[in-house]
């Protein structure tokens, strides 16, 4: 057997694989928000100069993924497959932002935690030697995800207190191998955990922070047991877009199952807007969400030395119109990844 | 995980930890928004009638024409939708809201095309507000006719 899997779910990598670079794209509205210093390109523009809400996503996606090579001083030959995914139907976002690359893809859907699920694959890939240097990369724009799966921008209604907002953003990271270089001056990507399905029934598709919640604390109970680490051991515990709601739900649910998180919990959807002021309600949301966080915000306390040991999970609403409609329930999926800066 | 309620328990518990609007707000917001809208309706009207020699029913199409109108303008201007977000049922259920419901989609869908975009998405959110309109006004009427074929009226 591999020595490399871990408990059930978790694969903790012999060579770790470095994210030597990374890229985060914003709209406006996420640039008047509290971590607005640390992205890299605020666009005004909400079609980013293009014709429609969908090719404006993929001109950010395009962005994300070019400004991430060049940060890394690659060139886009240097890459050898993407992992890439977003919110809207059959990938338009993410297919149409990458097609002139000229680059082998995966495309990827987890919901919004299509970022984990992204990032997981890429450092396999890589660690398994299959690639010196792959691509992740995940998006999501207001407007298009409103379209799709509320209501045209326009139309007046009010939004539930738990409803969350997408956020209008896309976040491409560098996985490179770090066979050939010293892994010191980057943070690295120590082990996954993958997420199960997890469905506790719930069926308000405008309180998503309770529908991913149960997923999200399965996943980093699961993480904490196939690593035999204690919540004390991370600097933080970082989940994609749960909210104010998801993340209170989160914190009781591993409580409940022993282990306390309340001082290292930190969520993406929460920190990335100002709920008072923007009134975002519950918090942000999306596949962008989490990328450009951890693109701007968190890579940056890694790579200065503030935080060595992080729980990256993403976390994804499993439904769509159809499902919703028909009645289904929401079920939830995260992904885990521990990123450690030596 | 070892410890897991059942559905039963956490969709309980999750009512519980979700914050709701204030219904009382809510209410005094619709009437004060829903109640202006109305006001300003009246004030249409009693200029058709009193200025412009209309009579009752051209004084009523010509209130729910600028009425519409301004709402389509308010939509295209995206200002309507902050109207519906402080009056909730109150900007939703006048002439107005009807008219913002069908205006947004033909904004947003117009990218789609005259035929595939406007054309068929026009009424995605109106649509069940005509069709159910239209059918419980023809019940009515059925009714209606029984009543006076049988005398009962």
């Amino acid at each position: 057997m591999n020595t490399q899997a871990l408990g059930k779910q978790t694969i903790k990598f012999a060579h770790p694989p470095a994210i030597i670079g990374a890229a985060s794209i914003v709209g406006e509205m996420e640039g008047q928000g509290p971590l607005a210093a640390y992205f890299d390109q605020i666009e005004t523009d909400p079609t980013f100069g293009k014709e429609s809400w969908e090719l404006g996503e993929s001109e950010m996606v395009r962005r994300a993924v070019q400004t991430a090579i060049s940060k890394s001083g690659l060139t886009k030959e240097d890459i050898r497959y993407i992992f890439g995914g977003d919110l809207l139907g059959q990938l338009i976002g993410t297919t149409f932002g990458l097609k002139d690359f000229n680059i082998p893809l995966f495309g990827l859907y987890g919901a919004c935690s299509t970022c984990g699920e992204s990032l997981s694959l890429a450092s396999m890939t890589v660690a398994a030697g299959y690639a010196q240097n792959v691509i992740a990369v995940t998006s999501s724009h207001y407007a298009s995800a409103e379209k799709q799966f509320r209501f045209p921008l326009e139309y007046g209604n009010q939004r539930p207190l738990s409803s969350t907002w997408t956020v209008t953003g896309s976040g491409a990271f560098i996985v490179s191998s770090t066979n050939n270089q010293p892994m010191s001056n980057y943070p690295h990507i120590s082990s996954i955990t993958t997420g199960k399905i997890v469905d506790y029934g719930v069926r308000d598709s405008m309180n998503m922070g309770a529908c991913m919640a149960p997923a999200a604390a399965d996943l980093i109970y699961q993480c904490l047991e196939d690593t035999q680490m204690k919540p004390t051991q991370f600097d933080k515990i970082i989940t994609g877009d749960l909210g104010k709601i998801g993340s209170e739900i989160l914190i009781k649910l591993l409580l409940d199952n022993g282990y306390d998180i309340k001082k290292q919990h930190m969520d993406c959807g929460v920190s990335i807007y100002d709920n008072e002021k923007q009134d975002t309600h519950s918090g942000g949301s999306g596949c962008g969400c989490c990328a450009v966080t951890l693109a701007g915000y968190i890579l940056h306390n890694l790579a200065n030395h503030t935080w060595k040991r992080i729980l990256f999970v993403p976390t994804g609403a499993l439904l769509s119109t159809v499902s919703f409609n028909e009645g289904q329930t929401i079920p939830g999926i995260a992904h885990g990844l521990i990123i450690e800066q030596l | 995980m070892k410890v897991r309620q059942n559905d039963e328990e956490y969709n309980k518990y999750v009512e519980i930890v979700t914050p709701k609007h204030s219904c009382a707000k809510n209410c005094i917001h619709a009437f004060l928004v829903g109640g202006a809208i109305c006001i300003i309706g009246q004030g249409i009207h009693d200029i058709a009638v009193n200025y412009f020699n209309c009579n009752e029913e051209d004084a009523g199409s010509w209130t729910s024409i600028i009425l519409v109108l301004i709402s389509v303008i308010l939509t295209g201007l995206n200002l309507y939708k902050k109207l519906a977000k402080y009056g909730g049922a109150g900007a939703l259920v006048p002439i107005t809201g009807f008219a913002n419901s069908v205006a947004a989609p033909t904004i947003e869908y117009q990218k789609e095309g005259e035929v595939f975009g406007k054309g068929v998405k026009v009424f995605t959110i109106a649509g069940p507000v005509i069709l159910f309109g239209i059918f419980t006004s023809w019940v009515l009427g059925l009714i209606y006719w029984i009543l006076l074929t049988t005398n009962i009226l």
